[in-house]
């Protein structure tokens, strides 16, 4: 068994002395110097789509605007992910301080944290959090107006640009892109969307510098990453790890002793079956969401398909062909096949169609849904049929 | 041009401005890249994925009408991967639809069909995902059925009802699977704040939407012996009825539109040209009233006057200006003022018992549906017109009765209210109602005609959106003294979206008008929600070319001197707004909802 | 009816009438009367000035803005694949046979709604539900028997 995961301790640990000192000592750089920091440390997104942070907030730094916006995208929806709710509970003030450094660095003075509705009893708690960072930004002199706008209930509204119509007041679909956020976004205006997760480990980036950071992770993937770990696992939870493990060594930390897959990267991700776990690297470009649902030997792959075909077909948001019809053929054909009203074989065509909606999706949503489609049909292909 | 993007699409080297799509780009070198949801009316949505392309270096495929063409792009529009895709998204469309065609209003027109059949989709590759739901058609509108197991989920008609007419009737609902294009709370057509313009089913790409079919009824009293069945058509009709006939755009089928009505068995074929004439003798003296009341008697009068003839700006007003319908002249709408006079004026004439008169109008329009069946146009005692039927209709009714029509005489309209001029004709375009109104007032205020060329008034013609134009008013007859140096300022809206714009500043109290024309549809008439599909701007723009020729080619080019509008108030209705026009041919507005 | 006129009109003022208040107020009608009744959906229109299908549009686009009738707690049992992994059926039948009522119905006391939905970021902690906006985890049907003991005797 090749490199154990190696625990850190980055984003959660106590760094902060004073509740935003981290603030206060970044403001002392300069901007410039900032975001040469977090260019320099291959600080990704942590939401999914893993964007290099630094370049979004210098794109956003040289947009020519008088207003701007920085959100937090705390629309955390993926199917086993907890991740940034255990942050905004823990950390909040490392998050906050991430996103007020943004809005620093870009000249934003107007911000959001966008908290999915199943998050609603954490309103309170952060609220607090906020009205005690509007004590110290008045401090530091940061013209940063923070508050939180409450999701409705749509796991597409993680996707920026959904994000951004329904906080418009909108249905929340995907936006042609381009133009991207960073030139017109909330109300037309350049407008940064980071993941929870992103703003907390930009704020260490600054704490730490990013020769340090740097020292965690892979090429590919620099920095500790924050895992939601749940499923036939002992040790159910969130745990910040190191990048570039494999998945036999996770299994082997994770897993109950009989690991039959692992679903990594959320229903958006791949599901890597256990023959394939000693060459499948965790951290390599594909999961930055940082879902791993761990399967036993007692799972049936084609219900954790079928949940996931199910959530998919309700959750798209159903503007574009490919993804509002084709999430639905993709259920109702592994449907036709376990009932055997389909031949075997259209699970090929059913694989061809996948690929189709992988190519032509409008947004991430409809893109992703072969990751998971094809790893499980593919590596798991008796138990479609029989 | 400073911003020109140079791209290459398929192995050529194009040169475009900056900010247009790769679809319009490929357009430019001939290539031809299919649509479904887009519609170059409207707002870019990009959700169909028909038309996507392959960018060189991009994993995915890319949607060719919502992604701007930029410097270096490589593009092709045709590949294996493209093929593939393509027609895995038609067979997707397909197996959400009802593939009933056969007896499919939109088949043959229907933009699905053709592409399914270009790319020779086969239906039964997927499952039907078709809801049960879905099938049950709404067709509780006077004017427009909605039949969701039709619908492809383009919003065409969401975008068209939110950006052409700014009513926002129909919506996207609902979310995934259950995502559906449908009313508030799914209400019928018929409860719901709808103009019925239409504007929706000329949109549309297939069957979701059309007009509410009557010709079986038009036919079941054509072939009654006991019923005397007239039709009369507005000027839109003659230009675009070619359409479905296999004429190109923009020629005029008057003539063999009358015979072809004559020989399906209509017992008269009458001009709906004449009663714009009236609408201009009884408007024009409304407005010449309410300036004398203005002017000379200073009393608070409603000004600007607007125009009444379209009945989807009618039902417009109605419900997003409920306390301006003052505005608003009284007067019917040439359709409604036919159907009025044909139970009365035409049954005396002709000795015809009215009950046993079918009047039928041959519109442009979905509308005029709505409007033949509203309560209060009922004022010769019976209902005065008992069904509005659309270009479109007329045109399978045509094809129907096996006539041949490129090979048929032509003929001219029956006497009695068939006796048009060519201010009547160009009501079908936009601009066209104010044209003939200022024919005529000029000459009535002035004893002179307008001092333009051929009597052609250019400033108040064209597709723009809003037009605005003024005329003075000098040596006026010694009855018209009030109006002596006075510059009349009129104003043209089409599309329900400009005349927001027009209403608004009538709200605000900045309105510089005196006269307004306002029609519900983009181009006026000859663009209606019952005229044949397609219709864009070059096609609206040819309409209105046939329309002005058809003006120009008229012996009589104003409405004052229709000798048949002369002989019915030297007979019948006396003077203008007088006692029997006011009970016939002017009517009352109400106030509806506006949410 | 005066009522959410009244909630309207108190909301309106503090979100705003532009376009982007219509997620907050919306909420805020949730919060206090359960669902949008259509009367509040037309209400929302015309305050904002927007079309009613358009209200409608985006609502139904939303899980919890619910536009059918809710009872007073709406019960929302997660049905994603660790909490279903973890006995989410056993807990649905067991919620089932305590309020007498399958998902998607209220009960006839109007004081609960049975939902399920997608998930809740409890994954850990499975299977897990929300009433309201208060969330419950690692439930058997034990607890679930408890939990709505508590809730009937309104001691909650």
């Amino acid at each position: 068994m090749t490199n154990k995961p190696k625990k850190v301790d980055i984003i959660f640990s106590p760094y902060s002395v004073a509740p935003y000192k981290i603030l206060k000592d970044t403001m002392k750089r300069t901007k410039e110097e900032i975001i040469a920091e977090l260019i320099s440390s291959g600080l990704r997104g942590r939401g999914g789509a893993g964007f290099p942070t630094g370049m979004k907030w210098k794109f956003a730094a040289e947009q020519k605007s008088s207003v701007k916006y920085v959100i937090c995208n705390a629309d955390e929806g993926e199917p086993g992910t907890f991740k940034d709710r255990k942050l905004l509970v823990e950390v909040p003030r490392k998050v906050i301080s991430g996103m007020a450094i943004c809005a620093w660095v870009t000249g934003a003075t107007e911000g959001f944290i966008y908290l999915r509705r199943e998050y609603k009893y954490l309103v309170n708690e952060l609220q607090k959090e906020i009205d005690l960072f509007k004590v110290h930004s008045k401090e530091v002199g940061l013209n940063f107006n923070l508050q939180i706008f409450l999701g409705a209930g749509a796991y597409v509204c993680g996707e920026e640009t959904a994000l951004l119509e329904s906080m418009e007041g909108k249905r929340g679909e995907p936006r042609n892109k381009p133009p991207y956020p960073i030139q017109d976004g909330f109300l037309g205006k350049p407008t940064v969307v980071n993941n929870v997760e992103t703003f907390a480990s930009a704020s260490m980036v600054c704490r730490i510098g990013a020769t340090e950071y740097k020292k965690f992770g892979t090429a590919d993937q620099r920095g500790s990453k924050l895992f939601s770990i749940s499923g036939d696992s002992p040790k159910e939870g969130v745990f910040e790890l190191e990048l570039g493990m494999s998945v036999e060594a996770f299994a082997a930390e994770f897993g109950d002793g009989d690991t039959k897959a692992v679903q990594v990267g959320g229903v958006a991700g791949f599901c890597v079956p256990r023959k394939d776990f000693a060459k499948a690297i965790i951290g390599d470009g594909n999961t930055t969401g940082g879902s791993t649902m761990i399967f036993n030997s007692s799972r049936s792959m084609y219900k954790v398909l079928h949940n996931y075909l199910d959530f998919y077909a309700e959750e798209s948001c159903g503007q574009c062909t490919p993804c509002r019809i084709g999430c639905q053929q993709l259920l109702k054909g592994i449907e036709a096949v376990k009932k055997g009203e389909k031949p075997a074989e259209y699970l090929d065509q059913l694989l061809k169609l996948s690929e189709s909606m992988r190519l032509t999706s409008k947004c991430g949503l409809g893109q992703s849904v072969t990751n998971s489609f094809s790893s499980i049909v593919t590596n798991f292909r008796e138990e479609m049929i029989y | 041009m400073a911003n020109n993007i140079k791209l290459t699409i398929d192995g050529h080297q194009v040169t475009v401005e900056q900010g247009t799509s790769i679809l319009d780009a490929a357009k430019k070198i001939n290539i031809k890249i299919p649509t479904l949801c887009h519609h170059e009316d409207l707002c870019v949505a990009g959700n169909c994925r028909i038309c996507v392309v392959e960018q060189v270096g991009k994993q995915t495929l890319t949607a060719s009408c919502a992604t701007p063409a930029d410097n270096g792009m490589v593009i092709l529009t045709s590949s294996p991967k493209i093929r593939r895709a393509r027609k895995d998204i038609m067979a997707l469309l397909v197996s959400e639809h009802n593939t009933q065609c056969t007896t499919c209003y939109r088949s043959t027109n229907c933009e699905l069909q053709i592409l399914s059949a270009e790319y020779n989709v086969d239906n039964s590759i997927y499952m039907s995902v078709l809801k049960e739901n879905d099938c049950k058609i709404d067709k509780a509108s006077w004017s427009v059925e909605k039949d969701n197991s039709k619908c492809i989920r383009c919003q065409r008609c969401v975008r068209t009802c939110a950006d052409i007419q700014h009513v926002n009737a129909l919506a996207v609902t609902e979310r995934g699977k259950d995502m559906k294009i449908s009313t508030f709370m799914h209400l019928p057509m018929n409860e719901i704040v709808c103009t019925n313009c239409g504007q929706c089913i000329t949109h549309c790409p297939t069957g979701a939407l059309t007009e509410r079919r009557y010709y079986d009824e038009i036919w079941a009293a054509i072939d009654d012996p006991e019923k005397h069945v007239i039709i009369n058509t507005a000027p839109a009709v003659r230009v675009a009825l070619g359409e479905m006939l296999g004429y190109p755009v923009g020629t005029r089928v008057t003539g063999k539109m009358v015979t072809a009505l004559k020989k399906m068995g209509f017992n008269s074929v009458l001009d709906t040209d004449f009663t714009a004439d009236l609408t201009i003798m009884e408007e024009g003296t409304e407005l010449l009233g309410r300036l004398k009341d203005a002017l000379v008697h200073k009393k608070p009068v409603s000004l600007p006057m607007i125009t009444s003839c379209s009945p989807g700006w009618i039902k417009f007003i109605e419900h997003m200006y409920p306390e301006h319908l003052g505005h608003l002249s009284s007067c019917k709408s040439p359709q409604q003022m036919f159907g009025a006079l044909a139970k009365t004026y035409y049954a005396e004439k002709k000795g015809i018992d009215p009950s046993k008169i079918v009047s039928v109008a041959g519109m442009p329009c979905a509308a005029k549906k709505f409007e033949a069946n509203r309560p209060e146009m009922r004022d010769s005692g019976y209902q005065d017109v008992d069904a509005g039927l659309t270009t479109r209709e007329l045109g399978y009714m045509i094809k129907q009765s096996g006539l041949n029509f490129q090979d048929l005489e032509e003929d001219s309209f029956d006497k009695i209210m068939g006796e048009s001029t060519g201010a009547a004709v160009i009501f079908g375009a936009t601009g066209g109602v104010m044209e003939a109104a200022l024919r005529t007032a000029y000459f009535l205020i002035t004893g002179r005609n307008v001092p333009f060329e051929h009597l052609n008034i250019l400033p108040v013609r064209g597709l723009e959106g809003i037009k605005a134009a003024s005329i003075k008013f000098e040596n006026c007859l010694p009855e018209y003294s009030f109006l002596e140096g006075v510059e009349a300022k009129v104003a043209i809206a089409h599309g329900l979206t400009n005349a927001r714009l027009i209403m608004d500043q009538i709200v605000a109290g900045t309105s510089p008008y005196h006269f307004i024309e306002v029609m519900a549809c983009p181009g006026g008439c000859i663009g209606g929600g019952g005229q044949p599909i397609p219709t864009t701007n070059e096609i609206r723009q040819k309409r209105i070319d046939a329309i002005y020729a058809e003006d120009m080619g008229k012996p009589i080019r104003m409405s004052h001197e229709n000798p048949e509008v002369a002989q019915i108030y030297a007979e019948y209705l006396k003077v203008p707004l007088g006692e029997k026009s006011h009970h016939l041919l002017h009517t009352k507005y109400r106030k509806r909802n506006r949410y | 009816m005066a009522d959410t006129k009244e909630l309207i009109t108190t909301l309106a003022k503090k979100h705003g009438v532009e376009r982007k208040s219509l997620l907050p107020i919306l909420q805020g009608i949730v919060e206090k009367e359960n669902f949008l009744s259509k009367d509040s959906m037309l209400e929302v229109a015309k305050v904002l000035d927007i079309s009613a299908a358009e209200v409608y549009g985006t609502a139904s686009f939303f899980s919890f803005l619910d536009t059918k009738e809710r009872g007073q707690y709406v019960v929302r049992v997660c049905k994603s694949m660790t909490c279903d992994m973890k006995g989410k059926e056993e807990i649905l039948a067991t919620i089932e046979s305590v309020l007498k009522i399958k998902i998607g119905e209220t009960t006839q006391d109007k004081k609960f709604s049975l939902l399920e939905t997608n998930c809740l970021g409890l994954c850990d902690e499975g299977p897990a539900m929300l009433i309201n906006d208060d969330y419950f985890v690692k439930l058997t049907p034990e607890k679930i028997r408890e939990i709505f003991g508590r809730y009937i005797r309104n001691e909650i």
